[in-house]
């Protein structure tokens, strides 16, 4: 099962990798999103996989009588989902405002913080044009 | 008092939520906001007068004993960063109140800016590395709506790139845990500190304690991983910049130092030599980049990366002294950075720019003004008496100390090109006439500020030049205070028989 689940997470990752090189912000959240769920599955394989039975402690047992299953890094995947979901939200709002009031989503262009700066390949061209 | 732990966390959320519940009435949310930031100010200095006399507190949350439930520990950097942003919590919401427009208040501006002291006090109490996550995340949240609160175009164009790149460094983050938690088998930081030297591969703890370095290193803006900042933090209004520039990217340090200190000392040899490295560079492109900027939030947001790599540095060397210097360099930062973003906000709100060129003439009729923007400059710079001069000394005597020249002359030439920033926004924003106004001699050019707003303008920054001046001339209390810190930092057994209970 851990080679089978290692694998999905590498895809996920590379997945996301990709995604996150892209000049459009809509696919770079994206790329956010699933590299965030590739760690969650990270987090869930980290925590040794069994098929044991479910956490459970018998009424009056101060320890479970068999071996369970680990139900803590469940918990943190739990809490890592609702995190990642919360942020992804408003990274989705802040695009969408970004789209409407600077009209682009090409990360290139935007450079509204920036300070203004002399596109280098426009100079490039000058000069050849001078040498030509 | 046994809840003195909490009470940083819980003092700012309460504040939040109750200024929440007055949406609509500015006026009440501002006294909320006041009324909070003093309380919280008074909850964290007896914290810190608490671990001073009686040593580590630790609190566990439910009763659960140290690792299984979740712990806050309070050593003593911890509560000397709670003191600090104790401090720079009361002086921003002062300033805020005059500097914040009526719309960002009816958006929230109040019940963000106390979740956000929440978020940063919680990281900085959390005994617990995946708790650590969460707090991160408190924080991260209300920093993102706060950069971006206002829509104007520059401030969504930082706020994506901030969250981009926060949104990256948190999901390394949480990889490192899991990785950690994996190895272990724990999530406590103090049981931590005594598993990852039991693991029998030390290079895999290595490899993950680069993680953590990375998802650090992004949050405290270090060399290869800093150009979010000098893109973001120059968007906001200037409350929310300077409380940004004073506190975020020092709780990044502060997880460095904690992770480097506390977790992953197996192979000092080979991981402080990389921050060794990053520190240096660190240094000397954010003060280069400093020097090639003409608008002065972004000169100032480039000598916090320079600032950060003085902090790190003495993490990498990892003597003694070296760790007070470092934690003696936090505080002073940290007060000195706040001010020069609310000198500049001032400033602005004077000339109505912040660019350099359309700046001047403040000298002529503001002299005062002229002497507070030069205390924190010269402190940042690192001239005696004041506290800048204390944190360089102690750091680069350390550093020759141990024969690590470079990086003392890194520093020392890294100061040298700060006063060269310093005196460039001196002399265009104070020293030369204003533009367009050149013959006028009765100030006609400046904006006027009614004197309730002048008030509340000038009194933060009055406040924090006078520490500044305090920490420069009687700087032996607060080297006594480093000097605990670091011997605990460097001797962690305090810190796990304080929270495992032994």
């Amino acid at each position: 099962m851990e080679p089978l689940l290692a694998i999905v997470i590498g895809v996920l990752f590379s997945t996301a990798i990709y995604l996150m090189m892209q000049r459009n912000l809509v696919r770079i959240v994206i790329g956010v999103i699933i590299l965030s769920n590739a760690v969650n599955l990270l987090i869930f394989t980290m925590g040794r996989l069994t098929r044991a039975s479910a956490p459970l402690i018998p009424f009056g047992e101060k320890v479970p009588l068999e071996a369970i299953a680990n139900p803590l890094p469940q918990a943190l995947v739990l809490t890592a989902i609702v995190i990642g979901f919360g942020l992804f939200a408003f990274a989705l709002v802040l695009t969408y405002r970004t789209y409407k009031e600077i009209g682009t989503l090409d990360v290139d262009e935007l450079r509204e913080a920036e300070t203004p700066y002399e596109n280098p390949s426009d100079k490039k061209d000058g000069k050849a044009v001078k040498e030509g | 008092m046994d809840h003195l732990l909490t009470l940083p966390v819980l003092i700012p959320l309460l504040t939040g939520a109750i200024a929440f519940l007055f949406y609509k009435n500015g006026t009440v949310q501002r006294w909320i906001g006041l009324a909070g930031t003093v309380a919280l100010l008074i909850a964290s200095i007896l914290l810190l007068v608490d671990v001073w006399s009686n040593g580590i507190q630790a609190e566990q949350f439910g009763n659960w004993p140290a690792p299984f439930g979740i712990s806050f520990v309070a050593d003593l950097l911890s509560s000397i960063m709670i003191t600090i942003s104790g401090v720079m919590g009361f002086v921003v919401a002062v300033y805020a109140v005059a500097d914040i427009d009526k719309t960002r208040e009816k958006f929230g501006f109040y019940p963000l800016y106390h979740i956000l002291l929440m978020g940063i006090n919680g990281t900085f109490l959390t005994g617990d590395i995946f708790n650590m996550y969460v707090w991160f995340e408190v924080m991260l949240i209300s920093s993102f709506v706060l950069l971006a609160l206002g829509n104007a175009k520059a401030q969504l164009d930082g706020a994506v790139k901030y969250v981009i790149i926060n949104l990256v460094g948190s999901a390394i983050f949480l990889m490192g845990i899991g990785f950690v938690y994996g190895l272990t088998g724990t999530l406590n930081m103090a049981e931590l500190s005594v598993r990852l030297n039991e693991v029998d591969n030390a290079g895999l703890v290595t490899t993950v304690s680069m993680f953590f370095m990375i998802s650090f290193g992004i949050k405290a803006a270090v060399f290869p991983l800093f150009f979010w900042l000098p893109a973001s933090y120059h968007t906001p209004p200037v409350a929310v910049s300077a409380i940004f520039a004073g506190m975020l990217t020092k709780v990044g340090v502060y997880t460095l130092i904690r992770a480097f200190t506390l977790l992953f000392t197996q192979e000092v040899a080979y991981t402080h030599h990389i921050i060794l490295w990053i520190s240096g560079l660190t240094m000397l492109i954010g003060v280069l980049g400093a020097a090639a900027q003409s608008e002065v939030r972004r000169i100032l947001s480039f000598h916090i990366i320079s600032q950060i790599g003085y902090m790190i540095m003495g993490l990498a060397l990892y003597t003694p002294l070296a760790l007070i210097g470092s934690v003696f360099y936090i505080v002073h930062h940290i007060i000195v950075k706040t001010n020069l973003f609310l000198v500049g906000g001032l400033a602005r709100k004077l000339t109505g720019s912040y660019e350099l060129k359309k700046m001047g003439g403040l000298y002529r009729y503001y002299p005062w003004l002229g002497v507070l923007f030069l205390i924190p400059a010269f402190s940042l710079a690192g001239f005696p008496p004041l506290s800048g001069f204390w944190a360089k000394f102690t750091l680069i005597y350390a550093a020759l100390e141990i024969e690590s020249y470079w990086i003392a002359g890194v520093a020392l030439l890294v100061g040298l090109l700060t006063l060269y920033s310093m005196t460039k926004i001196w002399m265009a924003a104070f020293w030369t006439p204003l533009p367009g106004y050149e013959n006028d001699t009765t100030g006609a050019g400046f904006n006027k500020i009614g004197p309730r707003d002048m008030f509340l303008l000038v009194t933060p920054i009055v406040i924090l030049a006078t520490l500044t001046i305090i920490i420069g001339l009687f700087p032996e209390p607060f080297y006594e205070l480093s000097l605990k810190a670091a011997e605990e930092l460097l001797d962690p057994t305090n810190y796990i028989n304080a929270v495992l209970g032994k």
